[in-house]
């Protein structure tokens, strides 16, 4: 059997996810845990390029590894000592969620495994700029721009919101 | 198409190893920004489920497309509002490990 190009990505990148997605939280360090994530992030990008979404890819980039993993890292240097080691788990806590965590991942697995999904006959559809932008601004059946509006909502109040939550309070005389 | 040669399901399995890791960490973590990230993992995940399905069952819609793409938005703003709390606890407690931040407990 051939490997083409594309198994050999994939094989990469999941490789690349399964392995520093556990490292995320199983090391003791939490700068170490933060860097992981970020490669977890990327990798993630990379599966999103395979199923050809470049704007997703590109979101993935910008937003999640560029803001939200440099907001987490900041977060760290504000509130933790970077030499400082995390105590190990408890053998009780790890074990019991190590079982839980286990038989979800094998329960689900079994059961995309066995479920057979209707393969599609349709013809893809090449998903542009163009298109999600008219969609996501179209008022029609597959228009999105009430969810657009109320995110928008959603997210000027989050930004108010860890503004008033975050600013020092001020001395009372 | 593009992903010819890798089934759907091997998309599918990533996503749930990455979902439970994150489930293992949320148990298992004391400091609150690793709970953070390990909650990071696990929207992460369900993003790549949206896509996989959206690519490989209904290739000419775009819902799946969208749903992530407000999932991304939603974990941004949560993270934003999330880390506020985590640092205001900081001020008031000298610490982030949620076993020492017990004030409202009694």
């Amino acid at each position: 059997m051939e490997i083409t190009v594309h198994q050999l990505m994939f094989g990469l990148f999941s490789a690349l996810i399964l392995v520093f997605s556990v490292l995320t939280v199983t090391t003791r360090r939490i700068l170490r845990a933060a860097t992981f994530l970020l490669l977890v992030l990327v990798s993630t990008a990379g599966l999103y390029f395979m199923l050809s979404y470049e704007f997703m890819a590109a979101v993935q980039l910008t937003l999640y590894a560029g803001g939200i993993v440099v907001l987490i890292i900041f977060s760290i240097l504000l509130t933790s000592h970077i030499s400082q080691k995390f105590e190990p788990v408890g053998w009780k806590k790890a074990y019991f969620s190590a079982l839980a965590a286990v038989a979800g991942a094998i329960l689900c697995i079994t059961s995309i495994l066995q479920h057979q999904f209707q393969a599609t006959t349709q013809a893809a559809q090449e998903v542009d700029m163009k298109l999600i932008g008219r969609s996501m601004l179209s008022t029609d059946r597959d228009g999105y721009v009430l969810p657009f509006e109320v995110i928008s909502i959603l997210l000027l109040a989050a930004m108010v919101g860890s503004i008033v939550v975050a600013k020092r309070k001020k001395l009372k005389e | 198409m593009l992903t010819s040669g890798i089934p759907m399901e091997a998309f599918l399995v990533v996503s749930t190893v990455m979902f439970f890791a994150g489930v293992y960490g949320f148990l298992t973590r004391r400091n609150l920004i690793t709970i953070l990230m390990s909650v990071e993992l696990i929207l992460n995940s369900v993003n790549i489920n949206f896509l996989v399905f959206n690519r490989f069952l209904y290739p000419n819609h775009l819902q799946g497309h969208f749903f992530s793409l407000f999932i991304i938005a939603i974990a941004a703003a949560e993270a934003a509002v999330a880390i506020a709390i985590i640092i205001n606890i900081y001020r008031h407690f000298n610490t982030i490990n949620v076993e020492n931040v017990d004030k409202m407990k009694h």
